[in-house]
């Protein structure tokens, strides 16, 4: 474990990160993650960190070396698309059980691997390091070492246990183990001037799609996506890329510094989400890539591609400004998406109430401001309740947001759109924003809400229901009334016998006749003879005595 | 009697269980006002709740005690009681239910004598229930985590039948397994209401996950049964349970406050809702509703139509025990094969199955049993979706996860009206099928050797004898 403990202070050690560098050194060795609040946290372990960043690869068999849960109960749950494999939809996994535990499961695993690649012969297996074998001492890398001799394949750990920290630092872990067993363990078929890398880019519901035709082209080859849609030679290979885009640039910094430093790729951070960060990542990829001895042509032909998105996408947004004319939109969402949607929001004519900033470095913040002005309505950290009372109130028309606080919106009657990793439509590049706008159209236009809003025709009538009320009703809604009302119907006026006692003992003991009901309870004044018949007669008779 | 095999298997592929801790949970989800807890890393209660989401598109209460690295060596006592305090204080729950979890279950975390330590250290939890289910993932599967935690939800909260000894004539408690959807038990709550019988169920998920949206936005789970109503079960006349994985619940409520119960394995189906509708009629001493009697009346008549489509299908079903059980002897009821069927974990039922193995195994295996044995129906949850794709044969999602389609909390398998509906939707799909995929052709019943050359079906073989 000292050496996961090593990568991890590592990891946490990022001169590549603004907010990171900042920092103090005491402050940089806490990490990047607040630490987690028992009974208050939300989000994923380092695992599924470490499984989302790499499940992407779809020709690696993912094996997770584990008990049930950790694979059994998240399996097949990303829409990361695929152009050709489908091997990494399959779930593999250890599955340990007690035994294991207390045998440990290095044997387990031994096994497992051999099945797959017997039974499927990938180009690669990638196996996952979970909580209990890390507890119990199984050293995944040693049997990873051992399965890669013998198979003469590459079996690569990736040491992330759930408990080390966030899903954040798992998409680091995860990185680093492409750094360490991976990058630059293969050569490319041949290479070109145009070859790039993309890092933490997963074509979540195809959407890199939208932007590969642009790249195409242009003549720009992706030498490899880490990792949506990605394969295991291409990112074995990658380390001869000319330049790199980073995409998330808070999942896989540390992969891009280290290429830089290593193979000496240069790379910028830049996203796909929006019209204007479209356009600029195009530039960058051009200049990074002619700053590395492509033709100077390149710029232009960027330059035309760019003016004639651009052109037909702002073309494609306007007929909907009058339609959002007076509307208010609330975003939450993290990181770059931040300024770069509220720009592309905006533009469409939305007025902004409010964004998240709470994953925002201090340059985001101040883009943001730059767009929405200097009281800019930035939101740290809100609470469900918050939220859900926002949308109540009606301060905000539509939230977009990821699919945590979906509920909070939908709940409260008002239009939602999921721009996390859940959604199942592609908003990327210019073509993105534009189906963007398009949703967010569609769902503010939807004749539904009104009705939704509307109260129950009950709720109308509220205040006649409570009128209408009998006591009987109330009874039935109220088994101590009920009760209370059993007991106060005296049966036996001589002797004092309420309904409750009577009723009780011919339940109890399943009593058929007055007499018996005189035998069992103090009625026997002779006053309620034909009181007692008419219970006899309501009450279940014969009741089954026994259970099976 | 269905032979029983386990898988020899060292890696479980595309399994079909999922872990007892988050079972546990879902069992806490019917409670009212309760905030289920799992004790473990955040990744457990962060997967269990993407998939409960992803099932009912509901917001869904589940919490962590968050435990790192460093706790899991040092002991989770910590992490258990800042969760608690900080649940209470945040969320101000009715009852919290706490679930173990592989990783404090691997370091030995004692967490009944953690809950008393945290209560004597705060007294302002003394009025807080919190019930303690062991949950380890490295055993059984989800149906198990179900079963116990309801038992010790009894144990701990119902309370005996009081000095009197009196019972309610009317009230009966329902058990529930956790095959059946909120719809379901909307469903039995109707029947049972139409008996002039007043049930309660533990779980109540129908009044939890059944959709509805409430007033006010809270952080714990919106409906189910309360604490109050959970203590006073030991007053009912009798208690239904559905599922043998409820057995074991109603015999703790029996030995705790003497109420006899009846136990149900299978509520879909003609044979079984007979056997339960007469039970109610007798219990009640009520005649059976006109109603009941029209709705047998179409349940027979929806199998006389469908028997056509669904007899002599050979039915691929891959569900954990108690669900595997009902569904595959519905369908053996109408004339299907079972052949081939997987489950989770063990139980009684599966060796009744009305098939010639069960198999404690994944999709995997039932995948290829599908193939082998040429399956033409496959029933499973919505992890089987690819292995559908890939055999090109109808699917119809039984049990949870079901992800890919809407509806899943109200898909109805119980009484006669849920069961004839769940036919027309499995006859249907063969319908489709056959549709699409079945037209006849001029060349569909030909001999092979006669097959013209440029037959569509393209059979090299036959095309070569002809030309030789």
């Amino acid at each position: 474990m000292s050496s996961l403990a090593a990568t991890v202070q590592n990891i946490f050690d990022e001169p590549g990160c603004a907010k990171n560098g900042s920092k103090s050194k005491a402050a940089r060795r806490k990490g990047c993650t607040r630490q987690l609040q028992p009974g208050s946290a939300a989000g994923g372990c380092a695992f599924d960190g470490a499984k989302i960043a790499l499940q992407p690869f779809t020709d690696v068999a993912h094996l997770v070396h584990g008990p049930i849960a950790c694979e059994g109960n998240s399996w097949d749950n990303r829409g990361s698309a695929s152009s050709g494999s489908n091997l990494w939809r399959t779930a593999f996994t250890t599955d340990l059980n007690e035994t294991d535990i207390v045998f440990g499961g290095e044997q387990r695993l031994c096994k497992a691997i051999t099945e797959i690649i017997s039974k499927r012969d990938p180009p690669a297996i990638f196996v996952y390091q979970t909580c209990i074998p890390a507890m119990i001492g199984d050293d995944i890398d040693a049997v990873c070492k051992a399965a890669s001799q013998r198979f003469g394949k590459p079996v690569i750990p990736i040491n992330s246990p759930g408990f080390v920290g966030s899903k954040n630092l798992g998409n680091k872990l995860a990185g680093e183990a492409l750094l360490e067993h991976v990058i630059g363990t293969q050569e490319p078929d041949y290479t070109t001037p145009y070859d790039i890398n993309l890092i933490g880019e997963y074509n979540l519901s195809g959407e890199f799609w939208q932007v590969k035709p642009l790249l195409d082209e242009l003549g720009v080859r992706i030498l490899s996506c880490i990792s949506g849609d990605g394969k295991y030679r291409e990112v074995a290979s990658s380390h001869r890329a000319r330049a790199a885009m980073l995409v998330c640039s808070k999942s896989m910094i540390n992969v891009a510094r280290k290429m830089k430093e290593r193979y000496g790729i240069p790379f910028f951070e830049g996203a796909f989400y929006g019209i204007q960060d479209s356009s600029d990542s195009l530039r960058q990829i051009a200049r990074l890539l002619v700053e590395r001895g492509a033709p100077q042509e390149l710029l232009g032909r960027t330059d035309a591609v760019i003016a004639r998105e651009e052109t037909r996408a702002w073309a494609a947004i306007e007929p909907y400004k009058p339609r959002f004319k007076g509307k208010k939109a609330l975003l939450i969402t993290g990181g770059v998406k931040s300024w770069s949607v509220v720009a592309a929001l905006q533009e469409a004519g939305l007025e902004l109430v409010g964004t998240s900033v709470k994953k925002s470095t201090g340059e985001d913040k101040e883009r943001i401001k730059e767009l929405m002005g200097q009281d800019a309505h930035m939101i740290e950290e809100m609470t469900p309740r918050e939220m859900y009372r926002m949308l109540k109130e009606a301060e905000a028309d539509i939230m977009l947001s990821g699919g945590k606080s979906q509920f909070v919106a939908l709940k409260a009657a008002m239009p939602w759109i999921d721009i996390n990793q859940e959604r199942c439509h592609a908003y990327l590049g210019y073509l993105g924003m534009v189906k963007l706008v398009e949703e967010i159209d569609k769902s503010l236009s939807n004749p539904m809400w009104e009705q939704l809003r509307r109260p129950a025709p009950w709720q109308v009538l509220a205040k006649e229901m409570v009128q209408m009320r009998s006591p009987l009703a109330e009874i039935a809604c109220d088994p101590a009334l009920g009760e209370t009302a059993r007991r106060a119907k005296e049966i036996c006026l001589c002797n004092k016998v309420d309904l409750g006692t009577i009723e009780d003992a011919i339940t109890a003991h399943g009593l058929i006749s007055v007499e018996a009901v005189r035998e069992h309870t103090n009625a026997v004044g002779g006053c309620c003879n034909r009181r007692i018949e008419e219970i006899l007669a309501a009450s279940p008779s014969a009741l089954p005595q026994a259970a099976e | 009697m269905a032979l029983v095999k386990a898988s020899t298997k060292s890696c479980a592929v595309n399994p079909l269980k999922m872990s007892q801790p988050i079972g546990g949970a879902f069992a806490f989800m019917g409670l009212r006002g309760a905030m289920p807890l799992l004790h473990g890393s955040q990744g457990c209660t962060s997967f269990g709740l993407t998939l409960f989401v992803r099932h009912f598109k509901e917001a869904v209460p589940l919490q962590t005690t968050a435990m790192s690295e460093v706790a899991t060596v040092l002991g989770g006592y910590e992490n258990l009681e800042q969760a608690i305090l900080n649940i209470h204080s945040r969320a101000k729950p009715k009852i919290v239910g706490i679930c173990s979890t592989g990783v404090t279950e691997t370091n030995g975390d004692d967490v009944d004598a953690y809950l008393k330590l945290i209560r004597d250290k705060h007294p302002q939890l003394a009025k807080l229930p919190m019930v303690y289910v062991s949950t380890p993932d490295f055993k059984g599967a989800f149906q198990d985590g179900w079963e116990k935690a309801v038992a010790r939800i009894v144990e701990a909260l119902v309370e005996g039948p009081g000095v009197s000894g009196l019972r309610d004539p009317s009230r009966v408690n329902v058990l529930p397994g956790c095959h059946l959807t909120p719809g379901d038990l909307d469903e039995l709550r109707a029947i049972l209401e139409d008996f002039g019988l007043r049930p309660s169920f533990l779980p109540d998920l129908a009044g939890s996950l059944d959709g509805h949206i409430p007033d006010e936005f809270t952080p714990t789970t919106i409906g189910g049964i309360g604490v109050d109503e959970i203590a006073s079960m030991g007053r009912a006349q009798w208690t239904i349970a559905i599922g043998a994985q409820m057995r074991r619940a109603a015999e703790v409520l029996q030995a705790k406050a003497d109420v006899p119960f009846r136990l149900f394995e299978r509520l879909c189906g003609l044979d079984p809702n007979d056997e339960f509708i007469t039970f109610l009629s007798e219990i009640s001493g009520r005649p059976v509703p006109v109603k009941y009697r029209r709705q047998r009346g179409q349940l027979t008549d929806a199998m006389l139509d469908a028997h056509f489509h669904i007899g002599g299908r050979r039915v691929a079903i891959a569900a954990e025990p108690d669900l595997l059980f009902d569904l595959s002897s519905t369908l053996h009821d109408m004339g299907a094969q079972v052949t081939a069927a997987v489950t989770t974990t063990q139980s009684v039922v599966i060796e009744r199955v009305k098939a010639e193995e069960v198999f404690i195994g994944d999709l995997e295996d039932l995948e290829e049993l599908a193939r082998t044995k040429q399956c033409d129906l496959l029933v499973t949850h919505s992890h089987g979706r690819q292995a559908a794709a890939r055999l090109k044969i109808p699917f119809y999602r039984a049990g949870f996860p079901m992800f890919d389609r809407l509806g899943a909390g109200h898909q109805l398998s119980v009484g006669y009206r849920g069961t004839r509906d769940m036919i027309f939707d499995i006859a249907n799909l063969v319908i489709a099928d056959r549709e699409e995929n079945h037209q006849p052709t001029p060349d569909s019943w030909r001999a092979p050797a006669a097959l013209p050359r440029r037959a569509g079906h393209g059979s090299s073989g036959a095309a070569g004898r002809l030309t030789a």
